[in-house]
């Protein structure tokens, strides 16, 4: 009965977001994955303003013979006759352009990538399910065209796609623009079926919830009720597909420059070292193993947080 | 039951003639002329004629259609032909490649074995290491093997195929040398000592595409265990007595068997599409290394024919997974 007669609650409410936090910090790979994702973020932006090497210059002359082809300075330790230089401590090129400059500046472009093709996928995913979900006449339609995009066959598409427009947009944009513009419409258009799908389930179940009934009866508009009180509400399986389009955009561009469909040869990116690295395998196996290590570190650091994100923002887990 | 699996396969008609049409569109955009390596001594009124006898030169919708008549039509008449020995196709005019002025679905017929040995065998590799996995880390969850499970499957689906492949080159084709690097598909298998040659050629781009199979299915495994696991009726077959062993391995796993296949079932497109980078590792001669070539020679029918086969794939699959999920699971009927 102390409870009816005393009505104020000894504390305030919790903040929903903390519980989230709460949830994520028990799962330790989560916290790995995010720490990791944050540090090769930091490395790769932050890198090159520490470490001042232009990745694209080029020795010349006698520096060319004295600066290409230096290996790690780990080789050193157990192989005394290599090559090795502390002012290049990841090694060079065969062109002698320094491997942690280059490093650090394919990351740039494959993160950047990676986040802009996650960003179109998913408001072209969160759009269709939205309108999907809320409008019943536009249900049917957006719905088949979804089914249709899952049933091409993405990676040979992708392919063709990108050597068909690069001619046009290298001509308006430049060759890395263009580039960067056609990967980034080309994942983003073909990976938006998932989120659109599960977006459009959460809005149908939402549609018919009494908070949705008691803004509409406060004469709340469409637009208003869309952006007010369904988008909140989607936010978690949003941010879940946020996480997995990140990998998948990663995976997707280093796989189009592994396969010469990418960027320019001379525009580094972790696929296009990896590729580059891939004819002198046998002697310099560290210029194809580091670029791969990075990609397969960020992909795994983003799925883990992922993974955290999905238990954390999932109420039924949350409890427990 | 029968009248849903008629009702989806007329469905599929349209899906792949859209399909097939946003193919053609695409690549209707394409810059490249198929006589830009015939030499310039050649006069334009016979570079014109040759244009003519590839095809092209007529309005898009008159080549959709005969592309239409080729792929459907023609095509299969040459299968019986080949087959029974009749004469249906002769003189039909086939999809003819650019690149080599030869009939499209010949070297496509070519190239398919490589691909579906390499393939089928890590599909079939991957899942018979993915079922004991799931199984057993869904029956002992959060023991180390659950995590160290979960750990590698989450490597599997990280580490792209492009690189495990680069990996296990370099370390047992290049360190060790126990394998060779480079598949060889002139390798005839007809005694034992080829047959281990295969077999040794065999294992790397196999052990790279199963990883991948192998994380993707015992997860799956493992989640649709763990949701049985906890039902009802696992109680009453323990409370009356069955053995631990008949329980799992018996009333759960059939159970748990049903989302599993569907997944195997919608998987094997998909595997179809990773296959195309592992083949490029590895240099296998398949499918997939015709279609990169293909699009880098700017050979139009045969990126076609090819995409398109792709994308029957995947309708296909999506069919028969529907129907097994039908088929497996009384509770689900399409009527």
């Amino acid at each position: 009965m102390t409870d009816l007669t005393n009505p104020q609650p000894a504390s305030a409410p919790r903040n929903q977001w903390l519980d989230v936090w709460d949830q994520f910090k028990s799962h330790r790979g989560a916290l790995i994955g995010s720490v990791i994702f944050l540090l090769i973020i930091a490395t790769v932006y932050v890198g090159p303003l520490i470490w001042r090497i232009d990745p694209q210059f080029l020795p010349q002359g006698r520096d060319f013979i004295t600066l290409r082809d230096t290996r790690p300075i780990w080789v050193g330790l157990w192989d005394s006759s290599a090559k090795v230089n502390w002012a290049h401590p990841l090694g060079t090129d065969n062109l002698g352009r320094d491997t942690l400059a280059r490093l650090m500046f394919g990351g740039q472009v494959s993160i950047a990538v990676g986040l802009t093709a996650m960003l179109l996928s998913l408001l072209l995913g969160t759009l269709v399910g939205v309108l999907a979900g809320f409008t019943r006449k536009l249900d049917g339609p957006l719905m088949r065209l979804t089914d249709l995009f899952l049933a091409l066959p993405l990676l040979p598409l992708i392919l063709v796609a990108s050597l068909l427009f690069r001619e046009s947009l290298s001509a308006a944009f430049g060759p890395e623009g263009g580039t960067f513009l056609l990967i980034v419409i080309l994942i983003g258009i073909t990976s938006w079926m998932p989120t659109a799908r599960i977006v459009r389930g959460d809005v149908l179940a939402l549609k018919e919830r009494e908070f949705v009934l008691a803004a509409r009866s406060i004469g709340t508009t469409n637009n208003k009720l869309i952006l007010r009180h369904i988008l909140p509400n989607v936010l978690s399986p949003i941010m879940v597909s946020a996480t997995l389009g990140i990998a998948t955009a990663i995976i997707t561009e280093s796989a189009l420059s592994f396969l010469g469909f990418g960027f320019p040869p001379d525009f580094p990116t972790w696929g296009r070292l990896l590729n580059d690295g891939v004819d002198r395998l046998v002697s310099f196996p560290e210029r194809s193993i580091l670029p791969g290590v990075m990609i397969s570190l960020t992909v795994l650091s983003v799925n883990y947080l992922g993974d955290g994100l999905r238990d954390a923002l999932d109420p039924r887990i949350r409890g427990r | 039951m029968l009248t849903f699996t008629i009702r989806r396969l007329v469905l599929a008609v349209p899906t792949l003639l859209f399909i097939s049409l946003v193919i053609f569109l695409l690549l209707e955009l394409a810059p490249g002329d198929p006589m830009a390596q015939v030499p310039l001594t050649v006069p334009p009124e016979v570079k014109e004629k040759m244009r003519e006898a590839l095809g092209l030169g007529q309005p898009m919708h008159v080549r959709f259609w005969k592309w239409l008549v080729q792929f459907f039509w023609i095509e299969p008449q040459v299968l019986v032909d080949h087959y029974f020995g009749t004469t249906f196709s002769e003189g039909d005019l086939r999809v003819i490649s650019w690149q080599t002025r030869s009939p499209v679905m010949d070297i496509v017929i070519q190239r398919l074995p490589q691909t579906l040995w390499v393939v089928g065998t890590a599909y079939v590799v991957g899942i018979l290491i993915a079922l004991p996995i799931g199984i057993y880390s869904a029956y002992r969850q959060y023991s180390w093997f659950d995590q160290a499970g979960t750990f590698i499957s989450m490597v599997g689906f990280s580490v792209p195929p492009f690189f495990s492949g680069v990996l296990v080159i370099v370390i047992f084709s290049v360190n060790l040398g126990w394998f060779p690097s480079i598949y060889d598909t002139t390798l005839v298998v007809d005694d034992w000592e080829s047959f281990r040659r295969q077999l040794l050629q065999m294992v790397m781009p196999v052990t790279v595409l199963a990883l991948q199979i192998t994380a993707q299915i015992s997860r799956f495994m493992r989640a649709s265990m763990l949701d049985n696991l906890n039902q009802d009726y696992v109680r009453t077959a323990r409370a009356k007595g069955l053995g631990e062993r008949t329980v799992v391995m018996v009333h759960v796993l059939r159970n748990s068997m049903i989302p599993v296949v569907t997944v195997i079932a919608l998987g094997v497109p998909s595997i179809f599409g990773g296959a195309i980078i592992t083949e490029q590792v590895f240099k296998v001669n398949g499918i997939g290394q015709l279609l990169i070539g293909a699009i880098q020679a700017n050979d139009l029918p045969m990126v076609q024919t090819l995409t398109f086969i792709f994308a029957v794939l995947i309708v296909l699959f999506n069919l028969v997974a529907d129907v097994l999920y039908g088929l497996l699971d009384p509770r689900i009927r399409y009527d």
